[in-house]
């Protein structure tokens, strides 16, 4: 099991929540796990129903079983006069240079740094160790940035790389890839029953393949529940309405003659079970094209309730259960 | 928690918002842009395409700047080659004389022209080839932004088009985008550029001997941290930036000037879900904050339901009389509508599958049927046969648990827009009904755009009488 796990996804696919599940499901049997947020929406504390994080690992969650959930939402700039105290015990220096605007500089005119410094982070906590030579965090969950843009998130150390031929952003940037590259790392891609989330999974994987980078398993979420099955979807088509109409009124719901409650309803009921059936037929192409891309495949519910705390719980179980963690 | 959160009180409403009319925007020849933004995966760029379409097919001139678009998407609009060029789109109905233009932004290509449009061909070429800027200008996270406000002010100084409807970039965060003019500028007003660019300039003047000393520490310092390559090429990037680029903070004010010009409208896309809303709310904070006009709502993707009288609950309770009737072989009647239940077999009703099927359903006797689809009226079942009535009667259950499931989709959607709502009761709302499959040509986005101007999804009348309307 890869140590750093990176969730990416289209927008609207819920990658934060697969994230925050992922991290719970990890956190099993006394193990601790890190949430990693990069992108700055604060949609961790949301879902674990907490105030804003600071720039502070903090325990947000504790997982069945006793193991710990932290969380840790990374501000650029902090990062950076961290990254410079740390490499380079700049702290005074830091603050002149964030008087003159370079930090501003340094996280976003040139954002490429900024990414240099999520991942940077990142990897430094996948690495970290207590005195004894155990890791301080058995994993590292980071709700990444969306799939468009992973690849080139990953690997601007790469670039940075290229760019700063020789000295400690060089070596530090060579040593950010190492992981990133190797079999500590995985990313996984959350993606919907739709057409364009999962053709940009389809596109993602190939970029993320192209750069070398270990592609994990893809996460169906929100997968809606099948209330009607194919023959069912075919008897909605050869059946005549009037007989569901009297079915219906048997049920309770008015009469089934024209005019009659039962029979009003025939109408929008059919209506719904042909838009269900559109997008039944929808999904089924979808869920084929995923089987083609050769990686594990899971499926989430939609929780009909909407997305809380409890669901999380649900999410993380099932996770759990089918094995991704 | 909020009153409005509670599940069962479906029925109670806050007074709705005003209904977002955007024909009116649209035609409004004082309308000259557009601006769609939004959280990722809500449709934005679908509306900045339908939107442009409808204005094109009701004559105006229009250019839409989309972003990122799905490459259905942009092959929908005939615009599938990257070239950062505006490309006429064919097949509209042009009966109105308008005409709809269509390109794709391309990062790299717009930062090269800025390059080349304000450098001599000497500096130009220096500057292309930096390494720095090369990396810079291929896309990191942000340049998308700079990139995106800097095609606008071209678009609109070319003064070619009426109407410019913008896409935005999928930023983290609603600040990016509207920050990125004013970013850019304090940067090139800042005193780090002056650091990075004019040690010479610095040494030479009264007073500022302090400075000098910091600068050489700071170049010191940045030396060591970049490496002195990288440092050269980012001076080298920097100061290349600063002559060339010099225009840029006039133009980057007056792109967002432009954006809070009375000719500008935003509209906030939203999908009726928590996260999305929640970050509708913040761009319409935001754009109040930087007084930018904000048009209304957009909110995709609303689920309606012909059957909306009929509660999950009870859709849920006749399903389940279904299924006993099913197990028991016994009609068992849960009667909730004082004596209309029970109908099955009564010689008063039309039922159709009485009587012998036939390809032409008589005017009388089939008649329940929806006349559009008589291929209902051609089976041989539902013929008064036991296994055939449970077929129907299990299908039935089927199709009131799919209306239950609607229904709960309905009242959670609801509750997510009434929260909205209650904080922001000011903001029209023009609702798009929810399309079961996506969009793949100029049909679907007439469609949608057919969808955004009615406001309101357009249901057919509902069926069971409900005393308690509203």
């Amino acid at each position: 099991m890869s140590r750093l796990q990176v969730v990416s996804g289209k927008g609207g696919t819920g990658k934060t929540t697969v994230a925050a599940a992922l991290a719970l499901a990890l956190a099993t049997e006394g193990k601790r796990t890190l949430l990693v947020e990069v992108e700055g929406r604060q949609g961790i504390a949301q879902l674990f129903e907490t105030e804003a994080l600071p720039y502070e690992e903090r325990k947000i969650a504790v997982a069945p079983g006793g193991g710990e959930v932290y969380a840790l939402a990374i501000d650029p700039e902090l990062a950076l006069l961290d990254y410079l105290q740390m490499f380079y015990k700049l702290g005074g220096a830091g603050r002149a240079l964030k008087k003159l605007g370079a930090i501003d500089f340094a996280t976003t005119i040139a954002p490429g740094l900024r990414d240099v410094l999520l991942t940077g982070k990142a990897c430094e906590a996948v690495r970290r160790k207590v005195k004894s030579g155990r890791f301080v965090y058995d994993y590292v969950v980071m709700d990444a940035p969306p799939t468009g843009r992973i690849t080139r998130f990953l690997n601007v150390n790469d670039e940075v790389a290229g760019l700063a031929k020789i000295g400690p952003i060089h070596n530090q940037a060579q040593a950010v890839m190492r992981v990133l590259k190797s079999k500590e790392t995985a990313v996984h891609l959350v993606t919907l029953l739709e057409e364009m989330p999962v053709q940009e999974t389809a596109d993602g994987i190939a970029e993320l393949r192209a750069a070398h980078l270990p592609v994990g398993r893809i996460v169906v979420n929100m997968v809606r529940p099948e209330v009607l099955d194919g023959a069912d979807l075919e008897l909605v088509r050869t059946t005549p309405r009037s007989a569901v109409a009297k079915a219906l009124s048997s049920a309770g719901l008015g009469g089934a003659r024209r005019g009659g409650n039962a029979e009003k309803l025939v109408d929008p009921l059919v209506q719904q079970a042909e838009e269900y059936a559109e997008r039944y037929a929808l999904e089924h192409e979808q869920r084929s094209v995923l089987g083609e891309l050769g990686l594990p495949l899971h499926e989430l519910p939609l929780l009909t309730e909407g997305m809380d705390l409890a669901g999380l719980y649900e999410l993380a179980t099932e996770l759990r259960k089918q094995g991704m963690s | 928690m909020s009153p409005d959160a509670d599940a069962h009180d479906r029925h109670r409403r806050l007074s709705p918002a005003p209904v977002l009319d955007l024909d009116p925007l649209i035609d409004d020849p004082g309308t000259r842009i557009v601006v769609c933004c939004g959280s990722g995966g809500v449709g934005k760029t679908t509306t900045a395409a339908a939107l442009g379409l409808r204005a094109a097919e009701r004559g105006r001139k229009v250019v839409v700047l989309t972003i990122d678009p799905a490459r259905r998407l942009a092959q929908s609009m005939g615009i599938d080659s990257l070239d950062n060029v505006p490309r006429r789109v064919k097949g509209l109905d042009d009966s109105a004389s308008g005409e709809l233009h269509a390109m794709m932004l391309d990062m790299k290509r717009t930062f090269d022209e800025i390059v080349e449009a304000h450098a001599d061909a000497e500096r130009a070429a220096a500057i292309l080839s930096n390494p720095f800027y090369q990396s810079l200008s291929a896309g990191f996270a942000g340049t998308q932004e700079y990139m995106a406000m800097e095609k606008l002010g071209q678009l609109r100084a070319r003064d070619e088009w009426d109407l410019i409807v913008v896409d935005t970039p999928p930023s983290r965060s609603a600040l990016d985008f509207l920050d990125a003019p004013k970013r850019l500028g304090s940067f090139l007003d800042g005193r780090l550029i002056r650091l990075l660019t004019a040690p010479a300039k610095l040494g030479g003047r009264a007073g500022m001997k302090f400075l000098n000393v910091g600068m050489s520490m700071m170049t010191g310092t940045l030396g060591k941290l970049l490496g002195g390559q990288l440092l050269k090429d980012v001076q080298t990037f920097v100061a290349a930036m600063d002559t060339t680029f010099g225009g840029f903070r006039t133009r980057a004010d007056a792109t967002y000037k432009l954006l809070q010009a009375p000719g500008t409208a935003f509209l906030v896309v939203a999908a009726p879900e928590r996260d999305a809303l929640r970050e509708a709310a913040y761009f319409v904070e935001r754009l109040a904050a930087e007084r930018m006009p904000l048009a209304g709502l957009v909110l995709n993707r609303v689920h309606g339901s012909g059957a909306d009288r009929l509660s999950a609950e009870r859709a849920l309770a006749a399903a389940e009389n279904l299924e006993a009737v099913e197990n028991l072989e016994e009609p068992r009647i849960v009667d909730q509508e004082g004596g209309k239940a029970g109908l099955r077999n009564s010689p008063d009703t039309y039922g159709s599958s009485e009587s012998p099927a036939s390809e032409a359903p008589a005017p009388d006797e089939g008649s329940p049927a929806d006349p559009k689809n008589p291929s209902s009226e051609r089976t041989e079942k539902g013929r008064s046969a036991d296994p055939a009535d449970r077929s129907v009667d299990q299908l039935t259950a089927g199709l009131l648990k799919l209306h239950a499931d609607r229904m709960q989709l309905l009242s959670r959607e609801q509750r997510t827009r009434d929260r909205f709502t209650a904080l922001h009761p000011e903001v029209a709302v023009a609702e798009v009904a929810a399309l079961p499959g996506d969009v793949h040509d100029l049909a679907g986005l007439r469609d949608i755009g057919n969808r955004l101007a009615a406001g309101r999804p357009e249901l057919p009348e509902t069926a069971v009488d409900r005393p308690d309307v509203d």
